[in-house]
């Protein structure tokens, strides 16, 4: 579509990539039919069309962020089921980037809303806080119905019915080279990451011993953390770039030493946005080329093992329901190796109606958005029950935390049932 | 930007008292369903013909019929301009606004109602996406018939208000043909219902009339739709023709033998190279033109139909000939074809005409047609529902350069034109809205616009109803 801005404007790289990004699209309106959010609220301002039109509006006037566009912008999940939809190919994703850039830096939240986003920021890409505040929160828990009467601290009610009841040990200092079992294959490095290792270190450890049948040696580089994607997406621009950088280092000395065939994330939420390290360092001259080649090897587990020729193995009367997370299906277009290789190894695989539509997990979104989270959960969780499974499988943590407190029904990661599947343990949320 | 169609002048006494009118719709409807904001009014000014655009003064989203008649019945009062809005995937700019006018979109009544499998028919309302109802009966063999391009998104109530087609409905019959009943919200907030679940009603045929009236006769809120079983099978089969002339010409061929396949589309060298680079549906690439012909049935009747239309195909040279091995090839042939107009976006900006011509005539004007598009220095793709004549070029211009986005229009009303004096007219499916308006003189006399205008003045006395939309400012009597 048309659009307006001066010369000097443009000499601005991220409006300058804004504005391409707004001439592709032609305003044909796919997008607001798959928006988890339109379909919800119903209303334009609230949908991927509505939002690329605020944001257009703004960039053009070079105006500040104010409170109507924050509304709306805050609301998108960045689920990017708009990316996948939309047939001109309009990068939703960048423009959005840019636009929550461009709030963090010209906006002032209210005080709570001030707090709560650097109190995120500040706990969860850290695994040690992150660790400290879920026990905390064990004691808050009986007052979260409480807390989430008094609108303004609703989401902190989320956060506290979110933290997991019960939390497994801290995982093992699994860090250095994990020997293999046989014939050395490949070499890999894996992202330990923030949140999943405290809320879920089995997903992990089932990943290594896996690959280690297959004969793939798996890195744990020390120094690594936190991919970004949690302050990247709040539009915390340098703390973001300062992980991706920092990563991009601990794995890149990795593939001086020893080479690596792939860099494995088995958050999809994590993969999306280390896959997009090559644009994120573009303008960072001492870092583009290295953030390039990291995005390159990133792959999902998923991504890897299908590249792996795995056996088929005998049924086994299960019928898993596979929730394919937004960041999989639409921010890395990974739909069908994780149903392949869910098929391959046994289990009767089901789609849900509406397998688009995301769960309203979206990072801290279930937190920061709580009431059109919830309305999203619901959603989700019933279309998944009427496949009536015996077993939730997703790619991503934040989907497993989130579908897990709407569902009697255990869910796991694609992984750990791989994992069984392939001489492993059954995974500790079937057991019993 | 430059502006050849004109909006009425906006009511200065409605200007005036923007205010007063804000208060007033925020006193009628919870605080949540009315959006008045500047900032928040901006994603409101256009549709999917987005050359032309106008702030409204007001956006309403009402969540029931009985919101809607009272918002009808103030601006009624007050002589406050109503445009109606269902997705805003116009492509004649029905559902843009102007300044003095109040959207009402139909976004929040977006509820099936009820799906009654003894009469075949499903009640919505206005607000339900169309491929929404065919998704939801598709679990019991049933589906919704006429299939727009833009169907993930576009809604019933829109369907309605332009009489909308697509590729289907070449065997099943457009919007008008497939539509039982509707609940109607007359201008002063009277709701009254036409038709039911029968295929005709007592007295004269008003559902006819509003369908099609580009909402201008009132605001549909609910529909009662057919629904049909789906067939036994369906295969879309690919021919591959050296030019457009030649894949015309089969069209008409097809057609005069008496075969009714359920679709058949067109589409040009551009057109093939843009969806081929979005869908990967492998279209071929080595053609002029290619046809996409649906048939359905049993495999016998597939197979028998498809017999004859390769006998016709070959009579007209046919290049290639490529049948669908499987089902999800045959999704990705038609998610090429319905993304045909946004990935044309991914090359440059369009505007999309709607012509319909007699079959006879098809070669004769894409020939034409791309004589006036080189005569302007612009480019031209064509892919449309060639089975029933109905043509969609679509010309490519830059949308930053007033000048070129100028003569893309001129060289649109030629085309236009061109249709009109080859025997067919304005408007295929998109409706006449604001893009076609002021050539509806080329189409009908005056005398024939009075009469159209008559009926309308019967509904709507004080131009109410998208006002600015079908008919020429002059003249309006």
């Amino acid at each position: 579509m048309q659009t307006s801005f001066t010369p000097e404007q443009l000499e601005d790289p991220h409006v300058a990539e804004s504005e391409k990004i707004l001439r592709r699209c032609v305003h044909c309106g796919f997008c607001t039919a798959t928006c988890p959010t339109y379909v919800t609220l119903g209303n334009e301002l609230d949908s991927p069309r509505g939002r690329i039109y605020l944001i257009k509006d703004m960039l053009e006037n070079g105006r500040d962020a104010d409170e109507e566009v924050v509304t709306h912008i805050d609301r998108c999940l960045s689920c990017l089921s708009c990316v996948t939809t939309c047939p001109s190919g309009v990068d939703y994703m960048h423009l959005v980037d840019h636009a929550r850039i461009h709030i963090e830096n010209t906006y002032k939240r209210p005080l709570a809303d001030r707090l709560l986003r650097s109190l995120l920021a500040a706990v969860l890409p850290y695994p040690a806080r992150f660790r400290a505040a879920l026990t905390l929160a064990k004691f808050g828990r009986p007052f979260a119905p409480l807390i989430k009467r008094v609108k303004a601290l609703q989401p902190l009610g989320a956060m506290l019915e979110l933290a997991p009841k019960t939390l497994g040990n801290a995982s093992p200092a699994m860090r250095g080279a994990q020997p293999v079992k046989g014939i050395r294959r490949g070499r890999v490095a894996i992202l330990a990451g923030c949140a999943q290792s405290v809320l879920d270190p089995g997903i992990n450890e089932a990943t290594i011993r896996l690959l280690a049948r297959f004969g793939i040696e798996v890195v744990v580089p020390e120094g690594e953390g936190c991919c970004g994607a949690l302050v990247h997406h709040m539009g915390r621009e340098n703390e973001a770039l300062d992980f991706a950088r920092r990563n991009v280092d601990v794995w890149t000395r990795q593939i001086e030493k020893g080479g690596l065939d792939a860099i494995i994330i088995t958050a999809s939420g994590c993969g999306t946005t280390i896959k997009d390290y090559g644009h994120m360092l573009r303008l960072d001259p001492a870092y583009a080329e290295k953030a390039a080649r990291i995005s390159a090897l990133a792959k999902d587990i998923t991504e890897y093992l299908a590249t792996l020729d795995l056996l088929p193995q005998e049924p086994k009367r299960l019928t898993v329901a596979y929730h394919s997370a937004c960041s999989m299906q639409h921010g890395q277009k990974i739909t069908m190796a994780p149903k392949l290789l869910l098929k391959a190894a046994g289990f009767a695989v089901r789609d849900p109606a509406e397998g688009h539509l995301c769960c309203g997990s979206a990072g801290t979104y279930n937190i920061l958005q709580p009431e059109i989270s919830a309305q999203l959960k619901v959603r989700k969780v019933k279309n998944i029950e009427a496949t009536k499974p015996d077993i939730i499988a997703t790619g991503n943590i934040g989907c497993m935390t989130q579908i897990g407190s709407g569902t009697a029904i255990p869910i796991v990661h694609t992984i750990e049932l791989l994992d069984w599947a392939y001489g492993g343990p059954k995974p500790g949320k079937l057991k019993g | 930007m430059p502006e050849a169609i004109q909006f009425l002048p906006p009511r200065s006494e409605v200007l005036s008292r923007r205010a007063a009118i804000i208060a007033d719709l925020a006193g009628i409807l919870p605080a949540d369903c009315v959006i008045h904001e500047g900032r928040e009014l901006v994603p409101f000014e256009t549709d999917a013909f987005i050359s032309y655009r106008r702030l409204p003064l007001a956006v309403v989203l009402p969540r029931t019929t009985s919101q809607v008649a009272a918002v009808m019945k103030y601006c009624h009062e007050n002589g406050i301009p109503v445009v109606p809005r269902g997705a805003g995937t116009s492509l004649s700019g029905g559902a843009i606004p102007q300044e003095d006018a109040v959207v009402l979109g139909l976004s929040r009544m977006a509820r099936i109602l009820e799906l009654d499998y003894a009469n075949r028919t499903a009640t919505v309302q206005a607000g339900v996406t169309n491929l929404n109802i065919s998704d939801t009966v598709a679990v019991d063999g049933f589906f919704y018939a006429p299939d727009p391009s833009s169907q993930l998104a576009c809604t019933i109530g829109g369907n309605i208000g332009m009489n909308s087609g697509g590729a289907h409905c070449l065997k099943y019959g457009v919007t008008t043909n497939n539509l039982l009943g509707v609940k109607l919200v007359l201008v002063d907030g009277q709701v009254i219902e036409l038709g039911g679940k029968h295929l005709d009603a007592a007295g004269y045929d008003l559902l006819g009339l509003v369908c099609g009236s580009e909402g201008q006769l009132g605001i549909v809120t609910e529909a009662t739709v057919r629904l049909i079983a789906r067939p036994e099978g369906a295969r879309p089969v690919l021919f591959g023709f050296a030019t457009s002339e030649q894949a015309g010409a089969c069209v008409a061929g097809i057609i005069a033998s008496g075969i009714i396949p359920v679709a058949i589309e067109f589409m040009d060298k551009p057109a093939i190279e843009i969806c081929e680079a979005f869908a990967k549906a492998g279209y071929p690439l080595d053609v002029g033109a290619l046809l996409i012909v649906e048939v359905e049935g049993s495999e016998a009747e597939m197979d028998a139909v498809l017999e004859n239309i390769v006998e016709i195909a070959r009579r007209h040279e046919v290049m290639t000939v490529r049948e669908c091995q499987s089902a999800t090839e045959a999704a990705l042939i038609w998610k090429g074809r319905k993304s045909a107009f946004g990935a044309t976006g991914r090359i440059a900006d369009y505007i999309c005409m709607d012509g319909t011509v007699p079959l006879g005539k098809l070669s004769y004007v894409l020939k034409k047609t791309s004589e006036i598009t080189d005569s302007f220095g612009l480019r031209v793709a064509n892919v449309f529902h060639a089975g029933d004549g109905n043509m969609h070029p679509l010309i490519l211009f830059n949308a930053n350069d007033p000048e070129e986005a100028m003569k893309a229009e001129e060289a649109g009303n030629e085309i236009l034109k061109l249709c009109v004096d080859a025997g067919g007219c304005l408007t295929g499916e998109h409706g006449v809205g604001i893009e076609k308006r002021d050539l509806m003189r080329h189409q009908y006399t005056q005398a024939e616009l009075n009469q159209q205008m008559a009926v309308r003045a019967a509904f709507d006395e004080d131009w109410i109803l998208n006002p600015s939309k079908v008919f020429p400012l002059e003249g309006r009597g």
